[in-house]
């Protein structure tokens, strides 16, 4: 087989994440490529064994790996609620719903492997079952595998010697399922004992029971090999050579950050305030002062953005991280940034909204926001990161972008790209592209004020300490000459002007826009951000073309010549077609029609293919 | 260095007759008399009159968004406490649309030099009341008079933690430069509420003290190690009385030559007495309808002045140590760090 979904999924106290996280790291040291799903409820903790409690954690591995995967190919079921959860999909909590292909998380030939200790009347009562028979009562077809595996029984079994109560034995029940898995698919043990030492170094006592459990687990599918084969992936990584690791999305940030700052010659400041699921980048940020950064858990999103501003007055790189209802709170500051014309790195990890929406699920849905949302003509630099693993590369562009053009910049990143996890090739500080702060040259000591231009139209930038370049920066309008306050109609006109051609300048400073796929269709998938894992594997699917943007403000300068080039352009977004309503105020010539998804979920990339073939008949 | 070298060129654009001409002016004579060099001061403000002050001096400055001026004026000196850090704010600016940053840096005790110009009114807004406005008070935005109790504004730094509190008046000079110079000499958050007048919304506001006549006998300047004596005669002392029943404290006025009289300690570390200070002659200012019981004297002068560890000094302090030990001290360090495989 090329590539494989495997999906864990249990109690959110069962350690889904954390076997999931272990098991992926494991391919990917042996070699696969990953794209990772995590998926866990709201609540911290719900009640245990309910179906308000189910925590997931999907990834594909193989070669040519785009996405997490559609469907499961394996599916490990913890407890009775995960059972139901994973066959019922998003219609669990339908009375009488039956496993349905359309909204089941696993395919009609998936191997499902289920904890059999957790199938009790009781465990079947907090799961809403109705009948003492699950499988029976949730229709899973018979194509379907299901292998018992008493999970309880033998974890215990494995643990019976080491004198554990019996509340710590069962933490290890997730530790038993890993180490089937690992035969499953046939991966050796040593290397993953080798992780679980890592991964417990702060614990040692917990390495020695967690891998007899995971050994025994291990040795346990030896016994079920009559039952089911092991699965051997074939095909090599797709990636070019280097060093590689596994990262999240939201940790990519923080360290494109770091990388940034250190590149630049400068401190990196980040102002910010917990908001799911942004938060990661700020605890990512504050352990990391051995690399002289310094965070600032300020009483208040305002307060986030407006003590980076501060670092950024005083000449810091600065930045702040938050979701959507963050962003909204930030509206009035970053227009001052805009205004006293300050770079400053505005990251929005987008959740579902409105208001409080859907804090853990995914969405496309502040991008108008990201544009638009500040009062008076304010624009920004706008960019979005489209895999996990780029998160480092746009999140370094950003600082890049506003160091260089004195301009806040706003990065948008969203739940699926923060949580999920990709391989990423390390780089070499050496190799990261030169980052040349704006300055101020010498002979405007004296008489220096914050009007002055550079040829480009980025102002110069001097900062407290400088001798000789005193000044008064200001949110209020300012004079195009002397810096100063002025409500002077013409010149308020001419500094709306200028600052808009300073941000449009930043488009001969990006790279053109690459089209993806079958360059040579009459059809183009058009995305942005997050999708384009899930629209490059529909675009090969359909044998058609993908321009997937990275920069949304300014454009790539080629998009105008990309988009003319095919008959038919499908923009693809999970919200109901903000960057559509964008493209066409842009390109209103140029003919296009939309594909939406609003359902807190990453795109199927089966329904977009189902979506272009049924508008191609 | 001379007052003049603070002047900006920029023209001063307060109302003839406006309090914070002589703030301003004091600004700048206590800069020089601080001799800090101009490039090495940030101003910061929020909006409203007062914040237009960094307009008038001539250092670093920045005149931010409402309210925001003391989150802008945290990151400037947290991330830079090198720099001398000024930030200039109204009653309304700081205590009402500021109001989190505002307590949330007195509890950090962020190392600021914070100006709260008190003129119990929206002044650039023309005329609505503010949280320092009595109850009952009569402004366009209350035209039946205000239904709400009013912050003093002493009490609530005091509350959030407040390592430095003086409480100043437009017309008192001397008073004025001496709480800036002591505000700056002070590491940490030093609050100087500028009680000033609004001439065209609020005119008089303060003449209970500020007229010349009464001042002397409705105000005390209190000084660090000396008798707590007032009057034009100063022939009145504060002491402090227990409620024999309650053992409530409260002040109350005595013969100068009464033993009981109080030697001010501003550096006392308990808040207590710090608090019945600064709630002196303040009942007036809670309700236009309040009647004055007690002849206290409305404190000026620095009333609390206790040292603690700085936020700017403690995060700083924090990242030094940490790099100090630290085996990954850049990217291509920290990268090697990482569990990783070669392809």
């Amino acid at each position: 087989m090329k590539n494989i979904v495997v999906r864990f999924c249990g109690d959110s106290g069962d350690g889904i994440q954390l076997t999931g996280n272990l098991f992926s790291s494991l391919s990917a040291i042996l070699g696969h490529e990953i794209s990772t799903l995590p998926d866990f409820p709201a609540e911290i903790r719900a009640p245990q064994g309910t179906l308000g409690g189910v925590s997931g954690f999907q990834v594909e591995l193989g070669s040519e790996v785009y996405t997490p995967g559609d469907k499961a190919d394996v599916i490990v079921a913890m407890n009775a609620a995960a059972l139901k959860v994973c066959t019922l999909g998003s219609h669990f909590n339908h009375p009488q719903a039956h496993f349905d292909e359309q909204f089941a998380l696993y395919h009609r030939h998936a191997i499902v492997i289920v904890d059999t200790d957790s199938l009790s009347d009781k465990d079947l009562e907090k799961a809403q079952y109705h009948t003492p028979n699950p499988f029976e009562e949730l229709g899973i077809p018979e194509s379907v595998q299901i292998v018992p595996v008493a999970l309880t029984t033998l974890t215990k079994e494995a643990l019976k010697d080491s004198g554990m109560d019996n509340k710590s034995m069962l933490k290890s029940r997730n530790m038993f399922a890993l180490g089937l898995i690992c035969w499953l698919f046939d991966q050796p043990m040593d290397e993953a004992i080798h992780l679980l030492e890592d991964k417990f170094k702060k614990k040692p006592a917990l390495v020695a029971p967690n891998t007899k459990v995971m050994v025994d687990g291990y040795n346990y599918g030896q016994n079920l090999a009559l039952s089911i084969h092991q699965i051997r992936l074939d095909g090599k990584p797709n990636e070019a050579h280097g060093t590689y690791t596994s990262i999240a999305g939201n940790k990519a940030t923080a360290w494109g950050l770091i990388a940034a700052a250190e590149k630049a010659g400068m401190h990196l400041f980040l102002g910010s305030y917990p908001i799911t699921p942004a938060t990661d980048i700020m605890h990512e940020l504050a352990g990391r002062k051995d690399q002289n950064v310094m965070v600032v858990q300020a009483e208040d999103e305002i307060a986030g953005v407006c003590t980076a501003i501060g670092a950024a007055f005083a000449g810091d790189l600065a930045c702040t991280s938050t979701s959507g209802p963050g962003l909204s709170l930030k509206s009035e500051a970053v227009g001052l940034a805009v205004m006293a014309e300050l770079p400053l790195v505005i990251i929005d990890v987008q959740r579902g909204g409105p208001s409080t929406g859907l804090p853990t699920k995914t969405e496309q849905t502040d991008l108008l926001q990201a544009l638009y949302g500040r009062n008076g003509e304010c624009p920004a630099v706008v960019l979005a990161a489209s895999t996990s693993a780029n998160c480092f590369d746009y999140a370094y562009e950003a600082c890049r972008l506003a160091l260089e053009n004195m301009t806040p910049v706003i990065l948008l990143t969203d739940t699926y790209l923060a949580n999920g996890t990709a391989l990423w090739r390390i780089p070499k500080m050496a190799e990261l592209p030169a980052i040349r702060p704006q300055s101020v040259p010498e002979e405007l000591k004296g008489h220096f004020n914050p009007a002055l231009r550079d040829e480009r139209g980025v102002r110069y930038w001097a900062f407290p300490g400088m001798e000789g370049y005193e000044h008064r920066n200001i949110g209020l309008e300012r004079d195009a000459e002397k810096g100063t306050i002025s409500t002077n109609p013409e010149n308020h006109e001419k500094m709306v002007r200028a600052r808009q051609a300073k941000i449009a300048q930043v488009a001969n400073r990006i790279p053109d826009l690459q089209v993806q796929g079958n360059a040579e269709s009459d059809t183009l998938l058009v995305g942005w951000g997050s999708t384009e894992g899930h629209l490059h594997a529909a675009a090969n699917q359909l044998g058609c073309a993908l321009a997937q943007f990275n920069y949304i403000l300014p454009l790539p300068r080629n998009t105008r010549e990309v988009l003319s080039a095919y008959k038919r352009i499908i923009v693809c977004e999970l919200n109901t077609g903000q960057f559509a309503a964008y493209l066409r105020a842009q390109f209103p010539d140029i003919p296009m029609t939309q594909y939406n998804e609003i359902q807190g979920q990453p795109f199927a990339v089966e329904r977009i293919v189902n979506h272009v073939k049924s508008i191609a008949d | 260095m001379e007052a003049s070298q603070f002047k900006s060129d920029q023209y001063v654009r307060f109302c003839p007759g406006c309090g914070d001409h002589a703030i301003c002016m004091a600004l700048q004579k206590a800069m020089a008399q601080i001799g800090i060099p101009t490039h090495q001061v940030a101003v910061i403000s929020g909006i409203g009159c007062s914040s237009r002050m960094p307009h008038y001096l001539n250092t670093y400055g920045f005149n931010t968004i409402h309210g925001r001026g003391g989150a802008v004026a945290t990151g400037v000196k947290t991330s830079h406490p090198e720099l001398t850090v000024w930030q200039m704010s109204g009653d309304g600016d700081c205590l009402a649309i500021g109001g989190n940053h505002f307590i949330h840096e007195i509890r950090r005790n962020v190392d600021l030099n914070v100006c709260m110009f008190n003129n119990r009114i929206y002044g650039l807004t023309k005329g609505q009341y503010s949280p320092t406005s009595p109850k009952g008070f009569v402004s366009k935005s209350s035209p039946f008079g205000t239904v709400e109790r009013p912050f003093v504004p002493g009490q609530l730094i005091l509350g959030a933690g407040g390592t430095f509190f003086a409480r100043t008046l437009d017309v008192d000079m001397p008073t004025t430069v001496d709480c800036l110079v002591a505000a700056q000499q002070h590491k940490g958050c030093s609050i100087v509420e500028c009680l000033v007048n609004c001439v065209i919304f609020n005119n008089g506001t303060h003449a209970w003290i500020a007229d010349r006549e009464q001042r002397a006998e409705h105000s005390i300047i209190l000084r660090h190690g000396e008798k707590m004596i007032f009057g034009k005669d100063n022939d009145k002392g504060l002491a402090v009385e227990i409620d024999p029943q309650t053992f409530v404290p409260k002040m109350i006025v005595v013969a100068a030559d009464d033993p009981r009289v109080l030697t001010h300690d501003a550096t006392q570390p308990d808040p207590t007495l710090h608090r019945l200070l600064a709630l002196m002659g303040q009942q007036r200012f809670v309700s236009v309808d309040a009647e004055v019981t007690d002849e206290l004297p409305v404190a000026l002068g620095v009333i609390r002045n206790v040292e603690a560890e700085t936020y700017d000094e403690a995060v700083n302090r924090q990242i030094a140590e940490v790099r100090d030990k630290a085996k990954a001290k850049n990217f291509d360090e920290l990268t090697a760090t990482l569990e990783s495989w070669t392809i």
